[in-house]
């Protein structure tokens, strides 16, 4: 078991340093932060000046061995646009990337398992393909498309919510919905699937014809095997959250991560955008982890399976 | 036999997707009787007794009555059969590793059926599991109560289905293939333990089978089924010792001969019919020896053969005893 999780940290922290320096060298061959934040009519002393103090008049590689050196002391860097700490300029925008983020995945969840469960439940029925219809629906716009769309709706025709920026309750509704629908439709796809090949197991009819009423059949039998290749899904969707939220934040004026993460881009703020892209990383793996012990809660069969590979076994 | 049937299946029919499996099957389970159904796959073996117990599915469209006791259950409400099923009469299934839910303990699975049917609570059920994992023969029955199906073998598995059978306190117990999965030494101590449970329990039992040796060697009674429908109902011993149906014939003389003078078997020219396209008149008539014109005209009824042998019945048009001959070799000996 302890092999099991030292392998899974290298493996971690490979993919770590993977992100950091193709974020690295991408952010600095494709533009220059001097440019980008003095502005092209800057004196050139003054450009020179912005370079040297930055340390980005060294070579590349020089750079990103003071940057890895750096990374090791624990220092991120500071921000070129205020030269503020880049770790203070992200931590601040967390809160409000979490506000819609969570619900978001809360909603995805909420709305995707019980839709996939019933239509599997309800399989061929007109139920089942009004939910199919409305997934597919659901995935395939985009959600700044999406965004927009609610936005004409419900801000500009109906006038009940916000179109943009934070504030109370009624700010977060519309963004949260955007962000949620497509897990909300990858998952009810999901859980559909994971449903029907379940009810074709033998143990379903075995239990059955033990006498189990239906509802017991599904609610003890069928849904927590189910819920075994759905979580996989639900280890994904906590990425493409983040790089949804990118999207809505922007469409809705929210001040969170992802609009600081557009902001540093353009103006290649480069240590702010290496910390987001840090954190993301962070993030995922974390997720994955967590996916995978959930597995073993979930499922006795993985539960022994890692004991046996770390073991050298088996 | 009693006067009464415990279970009696009349004119069953079953279709699947708009292709008839099932055509009218008839039989009767006395109480406490031995009862095998052997056939090829595809024959409607193990259909008969999922539609009997409706565990068909909505796909699947049941016609026909299905008498226990005298009550017809066929189209009875769900908490009318949820109460039947594991209660009055259970069944156990092929792949006992795949029967049994992966992510529960064996011994709550069992437990979960004492608690439903015999109302027991949570300390008395699994007491009551231990005990009767101890009777089907699992060996450390305490601990193997909290083992998951992936940490027992296919024949604890099954002893696991058996006693998760035997936790209702059936009448009756359907044995779907119960050893097919099974290597052959398990595979009798498995018929073994079946043997054993009805002597104890006087409970009646059906066993679906391809093999005729498991039949005979654990029932009283067999039927013959072929491409949806019994062609031959017979007492095992007199079936074996003189088969009247063509398909009966063949079948044995398809097994091989382990005692006895050496001989060739003889596989049984031709597949089983396309159910979507039946022959006209008798369906095993293109595979038969003694076929004749008279076969393709209609298809041959089940009917008994002769007035001093009630319990033999055929559907063959050539089916008195005068053609009946015994197989080539005398000693049968089955599995």
């Amino acid at each position: 078991m302890l092999r099991f999780f030292a392998v899974r940290l290298l493996r971690a922290l490979i993919t770590i340093a993977l992100v950091v320096t193709f974020a690295f060298i991408v952010l600095r061959v494709s533009g220059d932060p001097a440019l980008e934040i003095m502005s092209v009519d800057a004196p050139p002393e003054a450009i020179a000046a912005f370079r040297k103090a930055w340390g980005l008049d060294a070579p590349l590689w020089i750079q990103y061995a003071r940057y890895l050196l750096a990374i090791l002391h624990g220092d991120l860097g500071q921000s070129m646009r205020d030269g503020r700490e880049a770790v203070v300029v992200v931590a601040e925008r967390i809160p409000a990337t979490l506000e819609l983020t969570v619900p978001a995945l809360l909603f995805s969840l909420a709305v995707g398992i019980p839709a996939g469960v019933y239509a599997a439940l309800q399989r061929n029925s007109r139920t089942d393909r009004a939910v199919m219809v409305a997934a597919i629906a659901g995935f395939t716009v985009p959600s700044f498309v999406f965004g927009l769309l609610l936005v004409l709706v419900f801000s500009i025709r109906l006038g009940w919510l916000p179109s943009g920026g934070i504030g109370g309750l009624g700010h977060c509704i519309l963004p949260i919905v955007t962000l949620g629908v497509g897990g909300a439709a990858v998952l009810a796809r999901f859980a559909r699937g994971a449903m029907l090949e379940v009810l074709g197991q033998p143990y379903i009819r075995a239990g059955s014809a033990r006498g189990l009423p239906w509802r017991r059949v599904i609610v003890s039998h069928a849904l927590p095997n189910a819920a075994i290749p759905t979580l996989t899904i639900v280890g994904f969707m906590v990425g493409n959250l983040i790089a949804g939220a990118v999207l809505v934040e922007n469409v809705f004026s929210w001040p969170g991560l992802g609009r600081l993460l557009v902001v540093s881009v353009v103006s290649r703020d480069l240590a702010v955008v290496q910390c987001i892209l840090l954190l993301i990383a962070a993030v995922m793996i974390g997720a994955n982890v967590t996916v995978d012990l959930l597995y073993g809660v979930l499922d006795p069969r993985i539960r022994t399976a890692p004991l046996c590979a770390g073991a050298g076994r088996c | 036999m009693s006067t009464r049937p415990f279970l009696e299946l009349t004119d069953l029919c079953v279709s699947i997707g708009g292709i008839s499996v099932l055509r009218g099957v008839n039989l009767m389970v006395a109480r406490g009787e031995a009862v095998g159904i052997v056939g090829e796959s595809g024959s409607g073996k193990s259909v008969t007794w999922l539609a009997a117990l409706g565990l068909l599915g909505r796909k699947a469209r049941v016609a026909g009555r299905v008498r226990l006791q005298g009550e017809d259950i066929l189209h009875m409400p769900a908490p009318f059969l949820d109460r039947v099923r594991g209660a009055r009469i259970a069944m156990i299934f092929q792949d006992p590793a795949s029967s049994l839910n992966p992510v529960h303990k064996v011994g709550d699975q069992v437990s979960e059926v004492l608690r439903l049917h015999r109302g027991m609570d949570r300390r008395a059920a699994r007491a009551e599991a231990r005990r009767l994992f101890d009777a089907v023969g699992i060996s450390d029955a305490g601990r193997r109560l909290d083992a998951y199906p992936h940490e027992l073998s296919g024949g604890q598995n099954q002893r696991v289905m058996i006693a998760a059978a035997l936790a209702g306190e059936p009448d009756l117990l359907v044995a779907d293939e119960p050893t097919t999965a099974l290597d052959v030494t398990i595979q009798a101590q498995i018929l073994d333990l079946l043997r054993e449970v009805r002597t104890e329990t006087g409970m009646g039992l059906v066993i679906i089978s391809h093999d005729l040796g498991i039949i005979a060697e654990t029932c009283s009674r067999v039927a013959v089924m072929y491409a949806g429908r019994v062609v031959e109902e017979a007492p095992v011993d007199d079936l074996l010792e003189r088969p009247i149906h063509p398909y009966t014939a063949a079948l044995l003389a398809a097994l091989p001969n382990v005692d006895g003078p050496r001989r060739r078997v003889t596989a049984i020219p031709g597949s089983v019919p396309d159910l979507v396209r039946l022959p006209p008149g008798c369906p095993f008539g293109p595979r038969c020896r003694r076929h004749t014109s008279a076969c393709d005209a209609a298809e041959p009824a089940l009917a008994s053969v002769d007035a001093e042998h009630p319990g033999r019945r055929a559907a063959c048009f050539h089916s008195s005893f005068a053609h009946a001959r015994a197989p080539e070799h005398k000693e049968v000996v089955l599995a």
